[in-house]
């Protein structure tokens, strides 16, 4: 399996607080990891340097063979959106636009909005027959599927995951930790940061994160397909 | 339109939209601001017509004397008040003076028209009723207590005069020549019946008079001749009055035309000041009204900062928030504009009939400034809070609990 992305002695610092600490981390292609560790461990902060939302205070983050953390603002704003689909704890989708819209302001901001594509994704996540709704008409496990589906649009080479079982319900939580396991199946890579252990332990590898330092880094025996 | 294109105007107009309640604040607190915009604009642009019609009710703006000896013929003067715009014309009087005699007192009559009389002198007080035909007559306030006429009383003015050989006799009644029998010279007395059927009352000069027709004073004198003086009213701002009585002088040899400069300077000075007032009022609620749309538009922006961290985590560069926010703020101001207009002609129509007694005049002209201004004000209030919202962090606002 080829490197897909790969952090390098990264350090996040602020003031005083190292939120990271020469953190070494690799992700191959096709590869679910999840990062557990507690509140003020360092995953949201890993999470925005993955997600090229943030910049390290030192260190490389190479992605697909390339070094982008010294690029600016606006090249990494480019590239997360051509790389990565992002899921969020709170689904944050847009309350006026329905669920296919906002499946659809995805593809706007990467290429050309296109709402076959977009009702597409939305099947994918058993949701086309709440594409025309808003997402105050939506349940809390429908929404991350929205999120999911928004994510997936632009066909990433990572989707990067934070707790995105947080809000959720059992049913709910199992639904998105299914659609997780089918697109890894598909070959999909997945990073998941989340404190919740039933959701790491389903990921192929966890890594454990504790005062921005990672304490483990192994491959869940009990992983199956 | 590509499907971009049509995917950015279904963002804003569902933003609009499906926001109505958020939106409808913003689009209040731009409506009232273009309604009194457009208002005052109205009642700027139509304080001169107003004024000007106000300062009508003082009496004539212009006068003709003879510009030499002698009178001013009619066709000259049909000539020189065509120089004056028609929908501005308000009126103009010929007066025509002579001396007579009444209760065998002197006395001055006014042969005038009766029928503009009132136009270029409204200030005109009468107890009573205007004269409406020849053989009456309107009597100043001082005359009449001078020699004791009452309204409904019957007069005879007296021209007092010798015959000559130059006397056409054939105008004059037989009863009316006498001889005097020390000098044997023959003298007339030319007697014109007058019935009074009413009294002038201004506080003025005008009282000293006698008002009569044009042919009643010719029919007494016996003399077909010009106007000594001729008072016109136009509703015409002080600059193209002075232009217009220039191109009467330089056209006319018989008419010397004169501004009244303590109705046309007054009218100047007092409009110039209203026309400042309203002028400084519109722009302080210009300033009032960019400051309330700014502080809606920041608090609206404000409680979307999480969705644009959103727009910015799905690859929005800044180009395309500021394209979205302003052009709903745009789109906002255009419509607050239109409906602004709309109720602005209200709101002057309001003012006009309540503080000048007349309605406003309609300008289409300043619709489309109303709405550019809107469209204006609306985009530099939005300016800084959009400005804010770009330099939205989406790590900071996307963050979990």
């Amino acid at each position: 399996m080829s490197r897909l992305l790969e952090l390098k002695n990264i350090s996040k610092v602020y003031g005083d607080l190292h939120a990271l600490d020469n953190v070494s981390l690799s992700v191959d292609k096709g590869e679910w990891i999840a990062i557990m560790g507690p509140s003020g461990s360092g995953k949201s902060t890993m999470m925005n340097i993955i997600g090229c939302m943030d910049k390290p205070t030192s260190g490389q983050v190479i992605f697909d063979g390339k070094d982008i953390s010294k690029e600016s603002r606006r090249k990494l704003t480019e590239f997360h959106r051509d790389k990565i689909g992002l899921v969020f704890q709170q689904f944050h989708l847009i309350n006026y636009l329905t669920a296919v819209e906002n499946v659809m302001v995805a593809q706007y901001y990467h290429s050309m909005p296109d709402e076959k594509e977009a009702l597409e994704a939305l099947e994918r996540v058993g949701l086309k027959d709440r594409a025309k709704h808003l997402p105050s008409q939506l349940s809390g496990g429908e929404q991350q599927r929205v999120c999911i589906a928004r994510a997936l649009i632009n066909s990433p080479e990572l989707i990067l995951a934070d707790e995105p079982t947080g809000n959720l319900d059992e049913a709910n939580e199992n639904i998105v930790l299914d659609i997780f396991r089918q697109l890894h199946k598909e070959g999909t890579s997945l990073v998941v940061v989340t404190h919740d252990p039933e959701v790491g332990e389903v990921a192929q590898r966890i890594v454990r994160l504790e005062h921005g330092k990672i304490t483990s880094d192994k491959k869940n025996e009990s992983f199956s397909e | 339109m590509n499907k971009k294109h049509r995917m950015f105007v279904r963002m804003v107009v569902a933003s609009l939209v499906r926001r109505r309640s958020r939106m409808i604040v913003a689009l209040l607190a731009i409506v009232v601001g273009a309604t009194i915009l457009s208002g005052l604009e109205m009642i700027y642009y139509d304080v001169p017509r107003q004024m000007s019609a106000q300062f009508r009710s003082y009496g004539a703006n212009v006068i003709f004397t003879p510009s030499g000896e002698g009178y001013i013929d009619a066709a000259d003067l049909e000539e020189s008040v065509a120089f004056f715009p028609s929908e501005e014309l308000e009126g103009y009087t010929p007066y025509r003076y002579e001396n007579t005699k009444i209760h065998n007192m002197p006395a001055t009559l006014a042969g005038i028209t009766f029928d503009s009389v009132l136009k270029t002198s409204p200030y005109w007080h009468i107890s009573g009723e205007l004269p409406q035909s020849d053989g009456q007559a309107l009597v100043g306030a001082k005359v009449a207590e001078n020699l004791g006429i009452k309204q409904g009383d019957d007069i005879a003015a007296v021209n007092s005069f010798e015959v000559t050989e130059t006397t056409d006799t054939a105008q004059i009644p037989s009863y009316e020549i006498y001889t005097d029998p020390e000098t044997g010279e023959t003298y007339c007395d030319h007697e014109l019946e007058l019935k009074v059927t009413g009294i002038l009352e201004t506080g003025g000069s005008e009282e000293e008079y006698i008002y009569v027709s044009l042919d009643d004073v010719r029919s007494l004198s016996l003399v077909d001749r010009g106007y000594d003086i001729v008072e016109v009213s136009a509703a015409s701002m002080q600059d193209k009055l002075t232009e217009t009585v220039g191109e009467i002088n330089d056209s006319s040899s018989t008419i010397s035309a004169k501004l009244v400069k303590r109705v046309t300077a007054s009218e100047s000075t007092v409009l110039t000041k209203l026309q400042s007032l309203v002028f400084i009022v519109t722009a302080v609620v210009l300033l009032l009204t960019m400051i309330c749309v700014a502080t809606t538009m920041t608090a609206v922006i404000t409680e979307r900062r999480r969705e644009i961290g959103l727009r910015k985590a799905l690859g929005a560069l800044n180009s395309s928030i500021i394209a979205e926010f302003m052009s709903e703020g745009l789109l906002l101001g255009g419509l607050g504009g239109i409906l602004g207009s709309v109720m602005g002609y209200f709101f002057a129509q309001f003012v006009s009939v309540n503080v000048f007694g007349s309605s406003i005049t309609f300008r289409p002209l300043l619709i489309p400034i109303t709405i550019a201004a809107s469209v204006l004000v609306t985009g530099l209030a939005c300016l800084v809070p959009i400005k804010s919202a770009v330099d939205v962090d989406p790590a900071l606002v996307l963050k979990g609990e």
